[in-house]
Protein backbone atom coordinates (compact mmCIF):
# COMPACT_ATOMS: atom_id res chain seq x y z
CA UNK A 1 0.00 0.00 0.00
CA UNK A 2 0.95 3.52 -0.99
CA UNK A 3 2.40 5.92 2.09
CA UNK A 4 0.51 8.54 0.26
CA UNK A 5 -2.42 10.09 2.36
CA UNK A 6 -5.37 7.52 2.03
CA UNK A 7 -8.63 8.32 0.04
CA UNK A 8 -10.89 7.66 2.97
CA UNK A 9 -9.87 7.12 6.53
CA UNK A 10 -11.57 6.65 9.68
CA UNK A 11 -9.49 7.45 13.42
CA UNK A 12 -10.15 6.88 16.47
CA UNK A 13 -14.26 6.81 15.36
CA UNK A 14 -16.75 5.92 17.87
CA UNK A 15 -20.35 6.47 17.18
CA UNK A 16 -22.55 5.40 20.25
CA UNK A 17 -27.15 5.06 20.51
CA UNK A 18 -28.12 5.56 23.71
CA UNK A 19 -26.36 3.71 26.41
CA UNK A 20 -24.57 1.16 23.50
CA UNK A 21 -21.41 1.83 21.86
CA UNK A 22 -21.35 0.65 18.39
CA UNK A 23 -17.73 1.87 17.16
CA UNK A 24 -14.95 2.12 19.39
CA UNK A 25 -12.04 3.89 18.48
CA UNK A 26 -11.93 2.45 15.27
CA UNK A 27 -8.96 2.82 12.82
CA UNK A 28 -9.42 2.11 9.24
CA UNK A 29 -8.39 3.16 6.11
CA UNK A 30 -8.46 2.95 2.48
CA UNK A 31 -6.18 3.97 -0.86
CA UNK A 32 -7.03 5.27 -4.01
CA UNK A 33 -8.15 3.27 -6.17
CA UNK A 34 -8.63 0.12 -3.90
CA UNK A 35 -11.62 -1.89 -3.18
CA UNK A 36 -11.96 -2.40 0.56
CA UNK A 37 -14.14 -4.87 1.59
CA UNK A 38 -15.50 -4.98 5.48
CA UNK A 39 -16.97 -8.22 6.56
CA UNK A 40 -18.93 -9.08 9.91
CA UNK A 41 -21.46 -10.15 11.68
CA UNK A 42 -24.87 -8.72 11.89
CA UNK A 43 -25.17 -5.84 13.87
CA UNK A 44 -21.94 -5.20 14.49
CA UNK A 45 -22.08 -2.07 12.99
CA UNK A 46 -20.87 -2.07 9.11
CA UNK A 47 -23.20 0.25 8.01
CA UNK A 48 -22.63 2.59 10.69
CA UNK A 49 -18.95 2.64 9.57
CA UNK A 50 -20.13 3.40 5.92
CA UNK A 51 -23.08 6.21 7.04
CA UNK A 52 -19.81 7.79 8.89
CA UNK A 53 -17.96 7.88 5.72
CA UNK A 54 -21.00 9.60 4.38
CA UNK A 55 -22.04 11.81 6.98
CA UNK A 56 -24.66 10.74 7.17
CA UNK A 57 -24.57 9.92 10.72
CA UNK A 58 -22.04 12.15 12.68
CA UNK A 59 -19.16 10.29 15.44
CA UNK A 60 -19.05 10.67 18.84
CA UNK A 61 -15.40 11.04 18.62
CA UNK A 62 -12.79 10.81 16.17
CA UNK A 63 -13.31 11.88 12.81
CA UNK A 64 -13.54 10.74 9.17
CA UNK A 65 -12.16 12.17 6.34
CA UNK A 66 -12.62 11.52 2.60
CA UNK A 67 -10.21 13.22 0.36
CA UNK A 68 -9.08 15.61 3.02
CA UNK A 69 -12.46 16.40 4.08
CA UNK A 70 -15.00 15.64 7.12
CA UNK A 71 -18.18 14.71 5.61
CA UNK A 72 -20.01 15.62 9.08
CA UNK A 73 -19.15 19.06 8.98
CA UNK A 74 -20.46 20.26 5.29
CA UNK A 75 -23.36 21.96 4.70
CA UNK A 76 -25.28 23.52 1.39
CA UNK A 77 -23.15 23.87 -1.80
CA UNK A 78 -20.10 22.05 -0.04
CA UNK A 79 -22.00 18.97 0.89
CA UNK A 80 -23.81 18.89 -2.69
CA UNK A 81 -20.34 18.99 -3.72
CA UNK A 82 -18.82 15.91 -1.52
CA UNK A 83 -22.07 13.62 -2.42
CA UNK A 84 -21.31 15.05 -6.08
CA UNK A 85 -18.00 12.50 -6.35
CA UNK A 86 -19.27 9.25 -4.54
CA UNK A 87 -21.91 6.57 -5.49
CA UNK A 88 -23.95 4.64 -2.88
CA UNK A 89 -25.53 1.48 -3.56
CA UNK A 90 -27.73 0.73 -0.76
CA UNK A 91 -28.69 -2.47 1.19
CA UNK A 92 -32.42 -2.48 -0.67
CA UNK A 93 -31.15 -0.48 -3.20
CA UNK A 94 -33.64 2.50 -1.52
CA UNK A 95 -34.96 3.24 -5.06
CA UNK A 96 -37.56 6.01 -5.17
CA UNK A 97 -40.72 3.99 -5.39
CA UNK A 98 -42.70 7.04 -6.70
CA UNK A 99 -39.91 7.43 -9.79
CA UNK A 100 -39.85 5.60 -12.78
CA UNK A 101 -36.67 3.41 -13.22
CA UNK A 102 -34.52 5.78 -15.80
CA UNK A 103 -36.30 8.80 -13.28
CA UNK A 104 -34.43 6.60 -10.60
CA UNK A 105 -30.78 6.72 -12.37
CA UNK A 106 -30.85 10.06 -13.73
CA UNK A 107 -32.07 11.50 -10.18
CA UNK A 108 -28.73 13.29 -9.60
CA UNK A 109 -28.26 14.73 -13.50
CA UNK A 110 -32.02 15.62 -13.03
CA UNK A 111 -32.51 17.20 -9.56
CA UNK A 112 -28.88 18.16 -8.40
CA UNK A 113 -27.16 19.06 -12.28
CA UNK A 114 -29.69 20.47 -14.02
CA UNK A 115 -29.42 18.17 -17.03
CA UNK A 116 -32.65 18.92 -19.22
CA UNK A 117 -34.71 15.80 -19.18
CA UNK A 118 -33.71 14.24 -23.00
CA UNK A 119 -30.52 13.94 -22.28
CA UNK A 120 -30.63 12.84 -18.37
CA UNK A 121 -32.87 9.96 -20.05
CA UNK A 122 -30.44 8.94 -22.99
CA UNK A 123 -27.48 8.86 -19.72
CA UNK A 124 -29.34 6.58 -17.59
CA UNK A 125 -30.32 4.36 -20.51
CA UNK A 126 -27.04 3.85 -20.84
CA UNK A 127 -26.19 3.61 -17.62
CA UNK A 128 -29.01 0.61 -17.51
CA UNK A 129 -26.96 -1.21 -20.50
CA UNK A 130 -23.93 -1.10 -18.08
CA UNK A 131 -25.95 -3.00 -15.46
CA UNK A 132 -27.13 -5.29 -18.21
CA UNK A 133 -30.77 -4.52 -18.37
CA UNK A 134 -33.02 -3.86 -21.07
CA UNK A 135 -34.31 -0.57 -22.04
CA UNK A 136 -37.64 -1.30 -21.97
CA UNK A 137 -37.93 -1.57 -18.40
CA UNK A 138 -36.97 2.22 -18.42
CA UNK A 139 -40.39 3.11 -17.89
CA UNK A 140 -41.24 0.40 -15.22
CA UNK A 141 -41.36 1.38 -11.57
CA UNK A 142 -39.04 0.22 -9.10
CA UNK A 143 -42.33 -2.10 -7.38
CA UNK A 144 -42.87 -3.97 -10.86
CA UNK A 145 -38.56 -5.66 -10.55
CA UNK A 146 -37.62 -8.51 -8.68
CA UNK A 147 -34.82 -7.78 -6.33
CA UNK A 148 -32.03 -8.51 -8.10
CA UNK A 149 -32.81 -6.18 -11.05
CA UNK A 150 -33.96 -3.60 -8.35
CA UNK A 151 -29.72 -3.95 -7.03
CA UNK A 152 -28.53 -3.71 -10.61
CA UNK A 153 -31.03 -0.26 -11.12
CA UNK A 154 -29.24 0.78 -7.68
CA UNK A 155 -25.83 0.02 -8.98
CA UNK A 156 -26.72 2.57 -11.90
CA UNK A 157 -27.90 5.28 -10.60
CA UNK A 158 -25.00 4.86 -8.42
CA UNK A 159 -22.38 5.03 -11.27
CA UNK A 160 -24.29 7.15 -13.73
CA UNK A 161 -22.22 10.22 -12.57
CA UNK A 162 -19.13 8.61 -13.06
CA UNK A 163 -18.29 8.89 -8.80
CA UNK A 164 -14.50 8.71 -7.92
CA UNK A 165 -16.03 6.28 -5.05
CA UNK A 166 -18.48 4.26 -4.48
CA UNK A 167 -20.10 2.23 -1.27
CA UNK A 168 -22.05 -0.70 -1.56
CA UNK A 169 -24.05 -1.73 1.60
CA UNK A 170 -24.37 -5.33 1.72
CA UNK A 171 -24.69 -5.44 -2.56
CA UNK A 172 -25.87 -9.57 -2.73
CA UNK A 173 -27.97 -9.96 0.90
CA UNK A 174 -31.20 -11.41 0.00
CA UNK A 175 -30.43 -12.29 -3.50
CA UNK A 176 -29.87 -15.80 -5.14
CA UNK A 177 -26.82 -17.21 -6.08
CA UNK A 178 -26.90 -16.93 -9.40
CA UNK A 179 -28.05 -12.99 -9.10
CA UNK A 180 -25.76 -12.48 -6.29
CA UNK A 181 -22.85 -13.63 -8.72
CA UNK A 182 -23.79 -11.57 -11.38
CA UNK A 183 -24.16 -8.56 -9.03
CA UNK A 184 -20.90 -8.93 -7.72
CA UNK A 185 -19.23 -9.37 -11.67
CA UNK A 186 -21.02 -5.99 -11.98
CA UNK A 187 -19.67 -4.39 -9.12
CA UNK A 188 -16.26 -5.98 -10.62
CA UNK A 189 -17.05 -4.25 -13.88
CA UNK A 190 -18.09 -0.83 -13.13
CA UNK A 191 -15.69 -0.15 -10.38
CA UNK A 192 -12.38 -1.04 -12.88
CA UNK A 193 -14.20 1.12 -15.94
CA UNK A 194 -14.07 4.16 -13.53
CA UNK A 195 -11.12 3.11 -12.32
CA UNK A 196 -12.49 4.22 -8.66
CA UNK A 197 -11.97 3.44 -4.83
CA UNK A 198 -14.60 1.01 -3.53
CA UNK A 199 -15.59 0.84 0.16
CA UNK A 200 -17.94 -2.56 0.53
CA UNK A 201 -19.64 -4.17 3.42
CA UNK A 202 -20.86 -7.98 3.63
CA UNK A 203 -21.35 -10.88 5.31
CA UNK A 204 -20.82 -12.40 2.25
CA UNK A 205 -17.39 -14.10 2.23
CA UNK A 206 -17.75 -15.20 -1.44
CA UNK A 207 -18.73 -11.71 -2.45
CA UNK A 208 -16.09 -10.44 -0.24
CA UNK A 209 -13.34 -12.46 -2.42
CA UNK A 210 -15.12 -11.78 -5.36
CA UNK A 211 -15.14 -8.07 -4.91
CA UNK A 212 -12.50 -6.96 -2.74
CA UNK A 213 -8.34 -6.35 -3.09
CA UNK A 214 -8.70 -6.24 0.82
CA UNK A 215 -10.86 -7.64 3.56
CA UNK A 216 -11.18 -6.10 6.98
CA UNK A 217 -13.27 -7.45 9.49
CA UNK A 218 -14.89 -6.01 12.39
CA UNK A 219 -15.88 -7.24 15.48
CA UNK A 220 -17.24 -5.48 19.03
CA UNK A 221 -16.62 -2.06 17.28
CA UNK A 222 -12.97 -2.18 16.09
CA UNK A 223 -11.34 -3.84 12.80
CA UNK A 224 -9.84 -7.14 14.41
CA UNK A 225 -7.68 -8.06 10.74
CA UNK A 226 -7.26 -7.35 7.59
CA UNK A 227 -5.69 -8.83 5.01
CA UNK A 228 -5.49 -10.30 1.72
CA UNK A 229 -8.85 -12.62 0.32
CA UNK A 230 -6.33 -15.55 -0.40
CA UNK A 231 -5.80 -14.99 3.59
CA UNK A 232 -9.01 -15.63 4.72
CA UNK A 233 -8.65 -19.35 4.84
CA UNK A 234 -5.29 -19.56 6.16
CA UNK A 235 -5.49 -16.35 8.46
CA UNK A 236 -4.99 -17.93 11.98
CA UNK A 237 -7.19 -15.29 13.47
CA UNK A 238 -9.78 -16.55 15.92
CA UNK A 239 -12.61 -14.43 14.81
CA UNK A 240 -12.24 -14.67 10.67
CA UNK A 241 -11.23 -18.76 11.48
CA UNK A 242 -14.80 -18.56 13.07
CA UNK A 243 -16.81 -16.37 10.44
CA UNK A 244 -15.28 -18.69 8.21
CA UNK A 245 -16.25 -21.65 9.06
CA UNK A 246 -19.61 -20.48 10.27
CA UNK A 247 -19.49 -22.12 13.97
CA UNK A 248 -21.54 -20.61 16.43
CA UNK A 249 -19.44 -21.59 19.23
CA UNK A 250 -16.17 -19.38 19.73
CA UNK A 251 -15.04 -15.83 20.85
CA UNK A 252 -18.43 -14.74 18.99
CA UNK A 253 -21.44 -15.30 19.86
CA UNK A 254 -24.19 -15.63 17.03
CA UNK A 255 -26.48 -12.37 17.18
CA UNK A 256 -29.68 -13.41 18.24
CA UNK B 1 -37.69 7.16 57.47
CA UNK B 2 -33.93 8.95 57.31
CA UNK B 3 -34.44 12.06 55.88
CA UNK B 4 -31.80 10.97 53.43
CA UNK B 5 -34.15 8.52 52.24
CA UNK B 6 -37.04 11.18 52.63
CA UNK B 7 -34.93 13.46 50.19
CA UNK B 8 -34.10 10.79 47.65
CA UNK B 9 -38.09 10.05 47.34
CA UNK B 10 -38.89 13.43 47.08
CA UNK B 11 -36.34 13.62 44.35
CA UNK B 12 -37.46 11.01 42.52
CA UNK B 13 -40.81 12.19 42.37
CA UNK B 14 -39.40 15.72 40.82
CA UNK B 15 -37.08 13.65 38.62
CA UNK B 16 -40.55 11.37 37.39
CA UNK B 17 -42.46 14.50 37.13
CA UNK B 18 -39.78 16.15 35.31
CA UNK B 19 -38.72 14.03 33.04
CA UNK B 20 -42.32 14.34 30.95
CA UNK B 21 -41.71 18.48 30.55
CA UNK B 22 -38.03 17.71 29.91
CA UNK B 23 -39.49 15.07 26.85
CA UNK B 24 -41.59 18.02 26.10
CA UNK B 25 -39.45 20.54 25.61
CA UNK B 26 -36.59 18.72 23.75
CA UNK B 27 -39.63 17.67 21.08
CA UNK B 28 -40.84 20.90 20.65
CA UNK B 29 -37.16 22.31 20.23
CA UNK B 30 -36.17 19.17 17.76
CA UNK B 31 -39.92 20.71 16.44
CA UNK B 32 -38.67 24.29 15.88
CA UNK B 33 -35.10 23.73 14.60
CA UNK B 34 -37.17 21.23 11.98
CA UNK B 35 -39.55 24.10 11.43
CA UNK B 36 -36.81 26.41 10.96
CA UNK B 37 -35.15 24.34 8.33
CA UNK B 38 -38.09 23.82 6.49
CA UNK B 39 -38.61 27.17 6.23
CA UNK B 40 -35.81 27.77 4.96
CA UNK B 41 -36.21 24.99 2.28
CA UNK B 42 -39.45 26.52 1.20
CA UNK B 43 -37.97 30.32 1.07
CA UNK B 44 -34.58 29.47 -0.68
CA UNK B 45 -34.39 27.84 -4.28
CA UNK B 46 -33.78 25.79 -6.14
CA UNK B 47 -37.40 24.87 -5.99
CA UNK B 48 -38.77 21.48 -6.91
CA UNK B 49 -41.94 22.41 -9.21
CA UNK B 50 -43.17 19.11 -10.09
CA UNK B 51 -43.10 17.83 -6.78
CA UNK B 52 -44.92 20.97 -5.29
CA UNK B 53 -47.41 20.62 -8.04
CA UNK B 54 -47.87 17.07 -7.62
CA UNK B 55 -48.75 17.99 -3.30
CA UNK B 56 -50.94 20.38 -4.47
CA UNK B 57 -52.95 18.10 -5.91
CA UNK B 58 -52.66 15.26 -3.73
CA UNK B 59 -53.60 17.59 -0.89
CA UNK B 60 -55.98 19.74 -2.75
CA UNK B 61 -57.73 18.63 -5.66
CA UNK B 62 -58.08 15.10 -4.28
CA UNK B 63 -59.46 16.33 -0.64
CA UNK B 64 -61.94 17.86 -2.48
CA UNK B 65 -64.66 15.58 -2.17
CA UNK B 66 -64.17 15.11 2.13
CA UNK B 67 -64.17 18.48 2.80
CA UNK B 68 -67.55 19.39 0.18
CA UNK B 69 -69.38 16.30 2.09
CA UNK B 70 -67.93 17.38 5.51
CA UNK B 71 -68.98 20.64 5.16
CA UNK B 72 -72.30 20.17 3.52
CA UNK B 73 -73.69 17.92 6.58
CA UNK B 74 -72.15 20.65 8.97
CA UNK B 75 -74.21 23.18 7.36
CA UNK B 76 -76.94 21.48 7.61
CA UNK B 77 -77.10 20.29 10.78
CA UNK B 78 -76.01 23.68 12.29
CA UNK B 79 -79.04 25.48 10.96
CA UNK B 80 -81.36 23.05 12.41
CA UNK B 81 -79.97 23.65 15.26
CA UNK B 82 -79.81 27.37 15.14
CA UNK B 83 -83.15 27.43 14.08
CA UNK B 84 -84.51 25.05 16.92
CA UNK B 85 -82.40 26.87 19.39
CA UNK B 86 -83.12 30.26 18.40
CA UNK B 87 -87.22 29.92 18.66
CA UNK B 88 -86.66 29.38 22.05
CA UNK B 89 -86.14 33.37 22.25
CA UNK B 90 -87.80 34.50 18.99
CA UNK B 91 -84.94 34.59 16.55
CA UNK B 92 -85.48 31.98 14.47
CA UNK B 93 -84.87 34.44 11.80
CA UNK B 94 -81.30 35.33 12.16
CA UNK B 95 -80.47 31.68 11.21
CA UNK B 96 -79.04 32.62 8.40
CA UNK B 97 -76.63 35.16 9.43
CA UNK B 98 -75.49 33.02 12.39
CA UNK B 99 -74.99 30.15 10.14
CA UNK B 100 -72.83 32.42 7.94
CA UNK B 101 -70.89 33.62 10.72
CA UNK B 102 -70.00 30.14 12.43
CA UNK B 103 -68.95 28.48 8.90
CA UNK B 104 -66.77 30.91 7.77
CA UNK B 105 -65.03 32.50 11.25
CA UNK B 106 -65.07 29.14 12.87
CA UNK B 107 -66.39 25.74 10.89
CA UNK B 108 -65.19 26.24 7.18
CA UNK B 109 -60.99 26.38 8.33
CA UNK B 110 -61.41 24.20 11.19
CA UNK B 111 -63.15 21.44 9.58
CA UNK B 112 -61.16 21.31 6.69
CA UNK B 113 -58.17 21.38 8.22
CA UNK B 114 -59.02 18.34 10.27
CA UNK B 115 -59.84 16.33 7.76
CA UNK B 116 -56.79 17.16 6.32
CA UNK B 117 -55.19 16.75 9.47
CA UNK B 118 -56.28 13.25 9.29
CA UNK B 119 -55.82 12.39 4.77
CA UNK B 120 -52.82 14.75 4.19
CA UNK B 121 -50.69 14.70 7.19
CA UNK B 122 -51.21 11.33 7.87
CA UNK B 123 -50.00 10.32 3.99
CA UNK B 124 -47.70 12.81 4.75
CA UNK B 125 -45.84 10.85 7.47
CA UNK B 126 -46.86 7.79 5.93
CA UNK B 127 -44.38 8.37 3.00
CA UNK B 128 -41.89 10.21 4.12
CA UNK B 129 -41.25 7.80 7.43
CA UNK B 130 -41.78 4.86 5.06
CA UNK B 131 -38.67 5.97 2.64
CA UNK B 132 -36.82 6.80 6.34
CA UNK B 133 -37.29 3.06 6.76
CA UNK B 134 -35.96 2.17 3.64
CA UNK B 135 -33.28 4.84 3.44
CA UNK B 136 -34.68 6.90 0.70
CA UNK B 137 -33.66 9.74 2.50
CA UNK B 138 -30.05 8.52 2.66
CA UNK B 139 -30.00 8.24 -0.86
CA UNK B 140 -31.53 11.60 -1.52
CA UNK B 141 -28.36 12.99 0.38
CA UNK B 142 -25.72 11.01 -0.97
CA UNK B 143 -27.12 12.31 -4.51
CA UNK B 144 -26.84 16.20 -3.93
CA UNK B 145 -30.52 16.59 -3.04
CA UNK B 146 -31.35 18.28 -0.12
CA UNK B 147 -34.32 16.06 2.04
CA UNK B 148 -35.93 19.51 3.28
CA UNK B 149 -36.26 20.83 -0.84
CA UNK B 150 -37.32 17.94 -2.30
CA UNK B 151 -39.64 16.54 0.58
CA UNK B 152 -40.77 19.12 3.29
CA UNK B 153 -40.59 22.17 1.07
CA UNK B 154 -43.04 21.05 -1.50
CA UNK B 155 -45.28 19.52 1.06
CA UNK B 156 -45.45 23.11 3.22
CA UNK B 157 -45.92 25.41 0.33
CA UNK B 158 -48.64 23.12 -0.94
CA UNK B 159 -50.68 22.74 1.94
CA UNK B 160 -49.70 26.76 2.37
CA UNK B 161 -51.73 27.62 -0.73
CA UNK B 162 -54.59 24.40 -0.50
CA UNK B 163 -55.85 24.56 3.06
CA UNK B 164 -57.10 28.25 2.42
CA UNK B 165 -58.71 27.48 -0.98
CA UNK B 166 -60.47 24.35 0.58
CA UNK B 167 -61.27 26.71 3.52
CA UNK B 168 -63.43 28.73 0.53
CA UNK B 169 -64.92 25.61 -1.24
CA UNK B 170 -65.78 24.72 2.57
CA UNK B 171 -67.57 27.82 3.25
CA UNK B 172 -69.93 27.82 0.20
CA UNK B 173 -71.02 24.30 0.59
CA UNK B 174 -71.24 24.85 4.15
CA UNK B 175 -73.39 27.97 3.86
CA UNK B 176 -75.26 25.95 0.45
CA UNK B 177 -76.18 22.97 3.43
CA UNK B 178 -77.83 25.42 5.28
CA UNK B 179 -79.60 27.17 2.89
CA UNK B 180 -80.57 23.78 1.50
CA UNK B 181 -82.05 22.74 4.70
CA UNK B 182 -83.61 26.27 5.57
CA UNK B 183 -85.30 26.72 2.04
CA UNK B 184 -86.32 22.93 1.66
CA UNK B 185 -87.22 22.02 5.65
CA UNK B 186 -87.80 24.89 7.28
CA UNK B 187 -89.74 26.75 4.77
CA UNK B 188 -87.22 29.81 4.21
CA UNK B 189 -87.55 31.76 1.08
CA UNK B 190 -84.68 30.83 -0.65
CA UNK B 191 -83.86 34.57 -1.89
CA UNK B 192 -84.38 36.21 1.15
CA UNK B 193 -82.35 33.38 3.04
CA UNK B 194 -79.65 34.50 0.30
CA UNK B 195 -80.02 38.11 0.54
CA UNK B 196 -79.58 37.49 4.19
CA UNK B 197 -76.24 36.18 4.36
CA UNK B 198 -74.74 37.99 1.55
CA UNK B 199 -75.99 41.81 3.25
CA UNK B 200 -74.43 40.43 6.58
CA UNK B 201 -71.41 38.74 5.54
CA UNK B 202 -68.03 41.23 5.79
CA UNK B 203 -65.06 40.34 4.40
CA UNK B 204 -63.17 39.90 7.70
CA UNK B 205 -65.42 37.13 8.03
CA UNK B 206 -64.06 35.14 5.03
CA UNK B 207 -60.18 36.40 5.32
CA UNK B 208 -59.95 36.04 9.07
CA UNK B 209 -61.07 32.00 8.68
CA UNK B 210 -58.55 32.04 5.19
CA UNK B 211 -55.88 33.19 7.73
CA UNK B 212 -56.85 30.85 9.93
CA UNK B 213 -56.40 27.95 7.06
CA UNK B 214 -52.83 29.25 5.95
CA UNK B 215 -51.86 28.55 9.50
CA UNK B 216 -53.38 25.27 9.76
CA UNK B 217 -51.58 24.49 6.61
CA UNK B 218 -48.33 25.15 8.09
CA UNK B 219 -49.52 23.27 10.80
CA UNK B 220 -50.39 19.99 9.14
CA UNK B 221 -47.25 19.63 6.90
CA UNK B 222 -44.55 20.24 9.71
CA UNK B 223 -46.38 17.28 11.50
CA UNK B 224 -46.90 15.42 8.70
CA UNK B 225 -43.07 15.79 7.59
CA UNK B 226 -41.59 15.81 11.43
CA UNK B 227 -43.11 12.45 12.68
CA UNK B 228 -42.18 11.39 9.30
CA UNK B 229 -38.82 12.14 9.25
CA UNK B 230 -38.23 10.78 12.38
CA UNK B 231 -39.88 7.86 12.60
CA UNK B 232 -37.82 4.50 13.83
CA UNK B 233 -38.31 1.42 13.76
CA UNK B 234 -39.57 -0.24 10.68
CA UNK B 235 -43.40 -0.66 10.03
CA UNK B 236 -44.51 -0.03 13.79
CA UNK B 237 -42.41 3.03 13.78
CA UNK B 238 -44.04 4.14 10.06
CA UNK B 239 -48.09 3.55 12.00
CA UNK B 240 -46.58 5.39 15.26
CA UNK B 241 -45.60 8.64 12.79
CA UNK B 242 -49.16 8.69 11.31
CA UNK B 243 -50.77 8.55 14.67
CA UNK B 244 -48.47 11.05 16.31
CA UNK B 245 -48.74 13.39 13.19
CA UNK B 246 -52.76 13.05 12.72
CA UNK B 247 -53.14 13.80 16.84
CA UNK B 248 -50.23 16.61 16.81
CA UNK B 249 -51.87 18.58 13.66
CA UNK B 250 -55.26 18.17 15.42
CA UNK B 251 -54.58 19.37 18.79
CA UNK B 252 -52.28 22.31 17.41
CA UNK B 253 -54.55 23.26 14.84
CA UNK B 254 -57.60 23.52 17.83
CA UNK B 255 -55.18 25.24 19.87
CA UNK B 256 -53.92 27.85 17.39
CA UNK B 257 -57.64 28.23 16.42
CA UNK B 258 -57.95 29.41 19.81
CA UNK B 259 -54.85 31.70 19.45
CA UNK B 260 -55.75 33.50 16.63
CA UNK B 261 -59.35 34.15 17.14
CA UNK B 262 -58.73 35.66 20.02
CA UNK B 263 -56.51 37.94 18.66
CA UNK B 264 -58.67 38.37 15.77
CA UNK B 265 -61.91 39.07 18.33
CA UNK B 266 -61.06 42.44 18.32
CA UNK B 267 -61.50 43.51 15.03
N1 LIG C 1 -30.09 5.25 13.61
C1 LIG C 1 -29.89 4.35 14.60
N2 LIG C 1 -30.44 4.54 15.81
C2 LIG C 1 -30.23 3.66 16.81
N3 LIG C 1 -29.49 2.55 16.71
C3 LIG C 1 -28.92 2.29 15.52
C4 LIG C 1 -29.08 3.18 14.40
N4 LIG C 1 -28.39 2.68 13.36
C5 LIG C 1 -27.83 1.53 13.80
N5 LIG C 1 -28.15 1.30 15.09
C6 LIG C 1 -27.67 0.18 15.91
O1 LIG C 1 -26.28 0.04 15.72
C7 LIG C 1 -25.93 -1.32 15.63
C8 LIG C 1 -25.16 -1.59 14.35
O2 LIG C 1 -26.02 -1.41 13.24
P1 LIG C 1 -25.56 -1.63 11.74
O3 LIG C 1 -24.35 -0.82 11.45
O4 LIG C 1 -26.75 -1.39 10.90
O5 LIG C 1 -25.18 -3.18 11.71
P2 LIG C 1 -24.69 -4.04 10.48
O6 LIG C 1 -23.29 -4.47 10.82
O7 LIG C 1 -25.59 -5.24 10.43
O8 LIG C 1 -24.76 -3.21 9.26
C9 LIG C 1 -27.21 -2.12 15.73
O9 LIG C 1 -27.31 -2.60 17.04
C10 LIG C 1 -28.28 -1.12 15.45
O10 LIG C 1 -29.45 -1.43 16.15
MG1 LIG D 1 -26.10 -3.22 7.64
Amino acid sequence: MSRATPKLQWRNATKRFGDTTVLRDMDLDVAAGRSLVIIGGSGQGKSVTLKLALGLLTADGGWVSLDGQNPAGLTGRARRAFFSKVGVLFQGAALFDSLTVWENVAFRLLNADGVPRAKARAKALLALEQVRLRPDIADHYPSQLSGGMQKRVGLARAVVAEPDILFFDEPTTGLDPISAGAINALIVDQVKRLGCTAVSITHDLVSAATIGDEIAMLHDGAIVWRGQPADLESSGNPYVDQFVSGRADGLMAPAL
Amino acid sequence: MSPAVAIARAMNTVAYLGSPIVGAARVAGAIAVFAGRALGAALSGPRFVRQTMSQLLAIGFYSLPVVGLTAVFTGAALALNIFSGGGRFNAEQVMPQIVALGILRELGPVLAALMLAGRASAAMAAEIGAMRATEQIDALETLSTDPFRYLVAPRLIAAIIAVPLLTVVADIIGIAGGWLVAVQVLGFSPTVYLRNTLGFVVAWDIGSGVIKAAAFGVIIALMGCYHGFTASGGARGVGRATTHAVVSSAILIFAVDYLLTSLFAHR
